[in-house]
């Protein structure tokens, strides 16, 4: 049984229990290599192109992708799918990003434009849309914000009424911001039945009432489409309703877990993609009468890189092992999305550790190129505008972080997590918490394995804490559900860095994954006191706020360790390989 | 049609070479690939197959990382593969090599034979015709265009200033030349097909060698890098007294005019 969604929270699996990326099998590492083959001769070439959005290429690249069967791997075969699963669907995500913004239209046609089909259709749409996304025939947007509802999703406005004859939907309202509007053949999007009962449609490109806005003038992602979408009774045919009437909020949010989980895949890649580039340059570039490569400064900047992206690698292959594993006998309709909303957690981690982990590393990219990073010439520039979007779309940071607290207490009051006697458990411990005192088991990481159990621990704490005191009024208090957000989202990455490292170590190749889990806990670290003392500060006054700001330190103590050392060396390994690696 | 295509696994065309502490080529954590040049051989058969139909298998002798070059193979579009591992072999030359792979083609059923010219690895071009001679196979090399009709192969191969078109009587063996054609990528479902295709795994004593016949007779008796380029020189100031400067330099230093 894997581990239940929410779980790594309450307790500890073995290395062994978990996937990643050395897990591969033959053919995934043949897909990875097959698809590194196709961007680098096919797609990159295109990238800066596609910047100017000219007639036809995106499409015809969408086109080979498909040919290829890039666009298939969540696709059931029976439908003309090559039914790869999660880990491939990641690794193709992963390596089309050299393709610059075709990642953007791959994605958003793949995930959110073409899931919400597999998921929710019913045999006729499948049979009748399927092939064509398959195979890049017919290109999916995904329509659900509207100029008033954006992170408030349900507040749409877009109302549908039944025709008087009963076979169309008239549906009236605006979409905006859509990705690939002006590339689709065929759109997923919502409207209010009756201006009430919340409905999934899939609406073909000529229904006759239905128009695309201008395209928008973007801060990056240039390449890919993003127009708004008009409909002025625009005539839908009653098959396209997608799902049941009144159930379109089950469609939006789950179509959004299997979006975001992947794009956290493809920020990994961007994040790869710009690590090699800047050790390259690094490498090549000299001042001082040495390439800067040999400086200290540049070293941290590569080596923590590389580390952020080595634990958003982790987490995102440990998502994806769990959804092989529990969607390996159902692949489409209800019981795929009960399986995949399971970890629903799990995948809000990845799209906010994905995006922000690319965001630090384009930085950091654009900073060793110094001058050059802002030249448009160069890669860096584009790679920062690119980047930026990811922490916003397919559900913002912070809706995420706020949906990860949320999710962990709905499953605790219905009994499906522990939580309460959990932090009942910790309540009695935590009076006598020992000191500090690392495992002493022969295995390495030792102190950080320690460190982890205490920062569980803290999650528990802080959570019950505030559980307490405001009971179901907690979301009224976004910061201090931010806080349990992000202890939740860096408990997982650094499980998911460590357990990967052991696992490696345990097969004899472990010595770049120790250290890399090593520098990321000790990165991550410190920030867990600060967030552990800002919500003390607020949640109690007095004699109590300092008994409880002192058991948050003795949770969050740690012996500091020389990462100077382990940075130089982390970023002799990215300059020897001229590239992020393992 | 019964094709047999012999890829050979090399380096990665980006690979870094370095000698190990013995001396040798260091093969430690080195991208490996099927040879270039064969995956034209590769797609040619492919082609040949979707045109005339029949069976195309490929067949490789070398070490255990050799099945992911088959396998690629394989999802591109092949039938079955055979793997004649290296095992207990120190060393080998293409004599080795050629003997291995004519034994195993004399046990398989073949009416055209393609490799690539030459191996990106070693570049020695030697072991499609070694093969060729050992069977007693008429060979043409370095093709750019192939057609087979009626049990001849018609090849067309550049030569100096012009083209040589060969026609020859099958069975043969064509080597290919860039140009001959564009491989295709190996699509997602044949790639998970591909697990599912025969590949046979065979040793030097299944097929009855051993000892002397497999023996180099070329022995490499060192190893040793390229000294590194010395830094470039640029010549700055007016065109004419920058060419007046580029003469004597080449006159002077480089001693070439």
């Amino acid at each position: 049984m894997p581990q239940k969604g929410g779980a790594f929270l309450l307790e500890d699996i073995s290395p062994q229990e978990m996937f990643t990326p050395e897990d591969f099998s033959d053919e995934h590492r043949m897909i990875q290599s097959t698809v590194a083959d196709f961007a680098a001769n096919e797609l990159a070439p295109k990238a800066e192109e596609l910047e100017h959005q000219p007639e036809g290429v995106m499409r015809e690249l969408m086109r080979k992708a498909g040919e290829l069967g890039l666009l298939s791997a969540d696709i059931p075969e029976e439908y003309g799918g090559a039914d790869l699963g999660k880990v491939a669907s990641c690794i193709i995500a992963e390596n089309v990003v050299p393709g610059g913004s075709f990642a953007v239209t791959h994605g958003a046609h793949t995930g959110i434009g073409t899931m919400p089909i597999v998921l929710f259709g019913n045999e006729e749409q499948k049979k009748k849309y399927l092939p064509g996304l398959a195979s890049g025939e017919l290109i999916a947007a995904y329509g659900l914000t509207e100029p008033n509802a954006g992170s408030d999703a349900l507040a749409i406005r877009t109302r549908a009424t039944l025709s008087p004859d009963g076979k169309y939907y008239l549906l009236n309202g605006e979409k905006m911001f859509i990705t690939n509007a002006g590339l689709a053949d065929i759109y997923i999007t919502y409207a209010k039945v009756d201006g009430e009962k919340f409905t999934g449609f899939i609406v073909e490109r000529n229904t006759p009432g239905f128009s695309l806005g201008q395209e928008e003038k973007k801060m990056g992602i240039k390449g890919s489409s993003t127009r708004s979408l008009i409909f002025e009774d625009a005539k839908v045919p009653v098959e396209n309703v997608l799902g049941e009437i009144g159930k379109g909020h089950l469609i939006a949010f789950n179509a959004l877990n299997i979006g975001r989980f992947k794009l956290g895949a493809a920020c990994v890649g961007s994040c790869k993609l710009a690590l090699e580039h800047a050790a390259k340059y690094a490498l090549q570039r000299v001042q001082f009468g040495r390439p800067i490569a040999k400086f200290g400064l540049i070293q941290h900047k590569l080596a923590m890189m590389a580390a952020k992206t080595y634990a958003a690698e982790s987490v995102v292959y440990r998502i994806a092992g769990l959804l092989d594993e529990v969607t390996a006998d159902k692949k489409e309709g209800p019981a795929a999305v009960e399986a995949i909303s399971e970890y629903a957690i799990e995948c809000s981690i990845a799209k906010v550790l994905g995006s922000e982990a690319l965001d630090y590393v384009v930085d950091e990219m654009v900073q060793i190129y110094g001058g050059y990073g802002y030249i448009q010439e160069y890669p860096a520039e584009r790679f920062y505008r690119d980047s930026r979007i990811n922490r916003i779309f397919e559900g913002t940071n912070e809706i995420n972080r706020l949906l990860i607290p949320a999710t962990i207490a709905r499953r605790a009051m219905k009994g499906q997590l522990n939580f309460l006697g959990a932090a009942k458990a910790l309540a009695q411990e935590i009076l006598n918490l020992r000191p500090f005192l690392p495992a002493d088991d022969g295995q390495p990481l030792a102190q950080e394995r320690q460190m982890l159990a205490m920062a569980k621990k803290l999650f528990l704490f802080l959570g019950g804490q505030a559980v307490e005191k405001y009971m179901d009024k907690l979301a009224e208090q976004q910061e201090i559900v931010a806080i349990l957000a992000d202890l939740a989202i860096q408990i997982y990455a650094m499980e998911s860095a460590v357990l990967r490292a052991l696992k490696a170590h345990a097969a004899g190749q472990g010595e770049k994954k120790l250290l890399l889990a090593k520098l990321y806990v000790h990165d991550v670290y410190p920030l867990l006191e600060r967030w552990a003392r800002e919500a003390v500060c607020y949640l109690f006054e007095g004699d109590m706020r300092q008994t409880q700001l002192s058991i948050a330190r003795r949770l969050t103590k740690y012996q500091p360790e020389d990462l100077i050392s382990a940075r130089r060396q982390v970023a002799a390994w990215v300059l020897e390989a001229e590239k992020y690696t393992t | 049609m019964k094709i047999v295509v012999l890829p050979k696994q090399t380096f990665d065309t980006e690979a870094k070479i370095t000698l190990d502490a013995a001396g040798k080529i260091n093969r430690e954590g080195v991208n490996l690939i099927m040879n270039p040049y064969d995956e034209f051989a590769v797609e040619e058969a492919l082609r040949l197959k979707e045109k005339h139909g029949g069976e195309v298998t490929v067949v490789s002798f070398g070490g255990p990382k050799v099945p992911d070059i088959l396998r690629q193979a394989l999802a591109m579009g092949a039938d079955k593969a055979v793997h004649v591992g290296d095992e207990g072999l120190e060393e080998i030359d293409e004599h080795t090599t050629a003997t291995i792979l004519a034994k195993l083609l004399r046990d398989l059923e073949y009416d055209l034979i393609l490799a690539g010219w030459r191996a990106i690895d070693d570049g020695s071009a030697q072991v499609a015709g070694r093969v060729a001679e050992i069977l007693g196979l008429p060979m043409v090399n370095m093709v750019i265009k192939l057609d087979i009709a009626e049990g001849k192969a018609v090849a067309s191969r550049e030569i100096e200033g012009g083209y040589e078109v060969v026609e020859v009587p099958l069975p043969a063996v064509i080597t290919a030349q860039k140009g001959l054609n564009e491989p295709r990528y190996p699509t997602m479902k044949g790639i998970m097909q591909a697990k599912k295709k025969p590949m046979q795994k065979l040793t030097i004593a299944d097929l009855g060698l051993g000892g002397e016949e497999v023996a180099p007779k070329v022995r490499a008796r060192r190893y040793y890098l390229p000294s590194p380029r010395s830094q470039g020189k640029i010549i700055t100031g007016e065109p004419a007294e920058a060419a007046a400067e580029l003469v004597r330099l080449l006159r002077e230093e480089a001693k070439v005019v």
